[in-house]
C-alpha cells in the first residue's frame, strides 16, 4: 500500500459526495462499515455515549434513498455540499492490523435554497483492502463545535 | 403599538378552542408576554438531581429567557438561583455544568457567594460602610427562587411568588415521570452525558403541538420511516433478526386506525399524552435479563404493570416532553418568537441492562438530532408553518379535529387518539397562565 493511494481514496470519497453520486459513495463502505459523528471530545464509545450519527450500511442506504424520495419535503429544494480538505495525514499503513488510518482537516459547506451552513473539523478514515479494493470500515467525523445546536444537517460530511 | 400588554381580554381572545390566532406563533409582543407572564407563572423544568451529585456541583438553565443557576449546597440541599451577580448583573456561571468548589466567585469584581446563594464576601468591604448598602437587595447575595420542587429527581421551579402549587399544577400527569423512573429496578434514573441540541427556526409551541399530533407521522415521516420500512423489506433476507434501528423507525408508519385506538389523555393545566392503550413503543424486543430484574425488584404483577404502560409522548406544560418507555426528556427552550433551542436528554435507568440506555441514545439520535432524518421531516414542517402563517389570507390555525361545542377545560379525559384535543388543552392552559396576574401588573404600571 502506498500513502498516495490512500490519500487519493479520501479525496475521491469526498468527490462522490460533492457530485451527489450517492450510490457510488455507499459502495465505498465495507459491508460492516460505519459512519460515526461523535457528540463528545475525543469520544471513545459510539454505543453507550451519545452521538450525532452512528450508522451502518442499512441506515446509510435509508438516508441515500430518502434524499431522492418523491415525498422528501425537506429536500424540496435539494441540498448541495462542498468538501474543502487539507491534505490527509496517513497515520498508519496497516503494518499491525491491516487497517489504514488517515486523518484530514476539513471545512464542509451545505446549502439549501437561500441558506448556507459551514462546519469545520477532522475526518478520520479506517480503511481495509478487500480483493484489491479499498473499503471504509469507519468514517469518523469530529466537528470542532459538536456541542453547538445546529439546524438541519441533511447530507454527509 | 402595544396591543396585548395590560390587555388580558385581547390575549384571551387569541384562543377559541377550535382555533388559535396566528399571533400566538408569530407576534413579538406575545412572545415577550410569554417570557413575562406564562413562564414565570408555570412550573418549569430546570434540570435533574443526578446532574448535581456532589456539593458545589451546578448546572445552568433558563426559565423563559431568564438565566438560572441550580446548585448543590454543602448540606446536600439543592438551590435554584438567579444566575446574575447582585453587583452588576454578570452571569456567575457560564458553562452548562461544573463544580464551583465551596463558593461561587463573580469573575468581574470578585464578590463571592455560598452555594446556597447567600453573600459570602466582597473585596474592600469597608467602601460600603455607612452607605446604606445593607438595605439593598444586592446585600442578600444571589437572588433565590423560592418555589422549587424536586419530584423523583426532576427539578421544577416557579418564578412567580403566587400561583398554583406544584401538586395542583401537575396532578396526575406526574404518573409519566413515575413510570419512567419505575422502569429502573432501583427506582432511579440519571443523566450521565450531554443532551443532543438542535436549533429550530420556529416558535416553541410548534414543537409542543407536535408531541400529540398523531395525524402527521405516516405523512410527514413517509420519507424517513417509510423509506426505512421499504429498505428493510428489500434487505431483510440478509438478516437473522430485526435490528433495533428498524424496530424504532417502523412504527412511525402505523396507520390512522392504530393512533385512533391508542387514545390521548388530557389533564388539567395543559398536560396530556398520546398512547394510552397502545403506542409506537409497544413492540420493542425484550432486553435480556431486564424483566427478571424488574420482577425481583417489584414483584411479578407490579413489574408487568410498569412495563405495560407504554405511553407515547407526555407533554408537561409549558415546554417539556417526557417519553417514559424510551427514557427521553425534551426541553423546548424559547429563544425568540421564531427560534427555539431543543435539548433532548437520554436518561439511564440505574441498575438496568446497558441495552436499554443504548436504545434511548439510538432513539435520541434517530429522532431528535440535527442529523436525524425524522427530525428533518418535522423541522421542515415547522419552518414552513412559521413562514406560511405570515399570509393574511387566514389569521387562524384550525384545531377542530374531534372538537365538541362546549368542550370542558381543565379536566382529565381519555379521547380518540387522533383528536386535536391535547393541542386545545395546551392553549386553554396557555391562556390561563398568560393572563394570570396581568390586570394587577397593568395597574402597577399605570
Ligand atoms: S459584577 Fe459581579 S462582582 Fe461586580
Ligand atoms: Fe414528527
Amino acid at each position: 500500500m502506498t500513502p498516495e493511494r490512500l490519500i487519493d481514496f479520501v479525496y475521491d470519497e469526498a468527490a462522490t459526495l460533492d457530485e451527489m453520486r450517492w450510490e457510488d459513495w455507499l459502495a465505498l463502505f465495507h459491508e460492516d462499515g460505519r459512519y460515526w459523528m461523535p457528540l463528545e471530545w475525543q469520544q471513545q464509545d459510539p454505543v453507550l455515549q451519545p452521538s450525532l450519527m452512528y450508522e451502518d450500511q442499512l441506515l446509510l442506504t435509508v438516508r441515500v434513498e430518502r434524499l431522492s424520495g418523491e415525498r422528501t419535503f425537506s429536500q424540496k429544494p435539494k441540498s448541495r455540499c462542498h468538501h474543502l480538505m487539507q491534505r490527509p495525514r496517513v497515520l498508519s499503513l496497516g503494518q499491525e492490523d491491516g487497517i489504514y488510518r488517515l486523518r484530514t482537516s476539513f471545512i464542509y459547506t451545505e446549502t439549501r435554497g437561500d441558506h448556507l451552513e459551514r462546519y469545520s473539523g477532522w475526518v478520520s478514515h479506517e480503511l481495509v483492502e478487500v480483493e484489491g479494493t479499498l473499503k471504509i470500515m469507519l468514517k469518523r467525523v469530529d466537528l470542532i463545535n459538536f456541542d453547538a445546536p445546529f439546524g438541519n444537517l441533511q447530507l454527509f460530511i | 403599538m402595544e396591543r396585548y400588554r395590560g390587555n388580558p381580554r385581547a390575549v384571551e381572545n387569541l384562543v377559541k378552542g377550535h382555533a388559535v390566532h396566528r399571533d400566538v406563533y408569530v407576534d413579538r409582543e406575545i412572545f415577550d408576554l410569554e417570557m413575562e407572564q406564562l413562564f414565570p407563572n408555570s412550573w418549569v423544568y430546570v434540570g435533574h438531581e443526578s446532574q448535581l451529585k456532589d456539593p458545589g456541583d451546578y448546572i445552568t438553565s433558563k426559565i423563559g429567557h431568564q438565566p438560572i443557576l441550580v446548585s448543590r449546597h454543602k448540606n446536600g440541599t439543592i438551590h435554584v438561583l438567579h444566575n446574575r451577580c447582585p453587583h452588576k448583573g454578570v452571569k456567575i456561571a457560564s458553562e452548562p455544568c461544573g463544580n464551583t468548589g465551596k463558593f461561587f466567585r463573580c469573575p468581574y469584581h470578585a464578590w463571592s457567594f455560598k452555594t446556597d446563594g447567600s453573600l459570602l464576601a466582597i473585596p474592600l468591604k469597608k467602601g460600603y460602610e455607612g452607605t446604606g448598602f445593607d438595605t439593598d437587595k444586592a446585600s442578600k447575595g444571589l437572588p433565590r427562587v423560592e418555589n422549587v420542587q424536586i419530584y423523583r429527581g426532576f427539578i421544577f421551579a416557579r418564578l412567580s411568588d403566587t400561583g398554583l402549587s406544584f401538586e395542583e399544577y401537575f396532578g396526575d400527569s406526574l404518573s409519566t415521570i413515575d413510570n419512567m423512573v419505575d422502569r429502573s429496578p432501583m427506582g432511579e434514573v440519571e443523566i450521565i452525558a450531554a443532551p443532543i441540541r438542535y436549533m429550530h427556526s420556529c416558535n416553541w409551541k410548534m414543537l409542543v403541538d407536535n408531541q400529540t399530533d398523531t395525524c402527521h407521522p405516516m405523512v410527514a415521516h413517509e420519507s424517513s420511516a417509510g423509506t426505512a420500512v421499504s429498505v428493510w423489506e428489500r434487505e431483510k433476507h440478509r438478516f437473522t433478526e430485526t435490528p433495533m434501528a428498524v424496530q424504532l423507525y417502523a412504527p412511525f408508519m402505523s396507520p390512522y386506525e392504530f393512533y385512533e385506538g391508542a387514545g390521548i389523555r388530557v389533564w388539567p393545566n395543559g398536560h396530556g399524552h398520546s398512547g394510552v392503550s397502545g403506542s409506537i413503543h409497544q413492540d420493542y424486543d425484550d432486553v435480556e435479563g431486564y424483566l427478571e430484574m424488574m420482577v425481583e425488584a417489584y414483584g411479578e404483577t407490579r413489574a408487568r404493570e410498569i412495563l405495560g404502560d407504554i405511553r407515547h409522548n407526555t407533554l408537561y406544560f409549558p415546554n417539556v416532553m417526557v417519553k417514559g418507555p424510551v427514557g427521553i426528556l425534551r426541553n423546548f427552550i424559547p429563544i425568540a418568537v421564531d427560534k427555539t433551542l431543543v435539548e433532548s436528554w437520554a436518561f439511564r435507568l440505574v441498575g438496568a441492562p446497558d441495552k436499554i440506555y443504548e436504545r434511548a441514545l439510538m432513539y435520541n439520535r434517530f429522532i431528535n438530532a440535527p442529523t436525524s432524518i425524522v427530525g428533518h421531516d418535522d423541522l421542515e414542517m415547522y419552518e414552513r408553518a412559521q413562514e406560511g402563517l405570515l399570509s393574511d389570507a387566514n389569521e387562524w390555525i384550525n384545531l377542530r379535529r374531534l372538537y365538541e361545542e362546549g368542550e370542558p377545560e381543565d379536566v382529565t379525559e381519555v379521547v380518540n387518539g387522533t383528536s386535536e384535543r391535547q393541542m386545545r388543552n395546551t392553549f386553554y392552559a396557555w391562556r390561563k397562565f398568560m393572563v394570570q396576574g396581568m390586570d394587577q401588573k397593568a395597574e402597577v404600571g399605570a
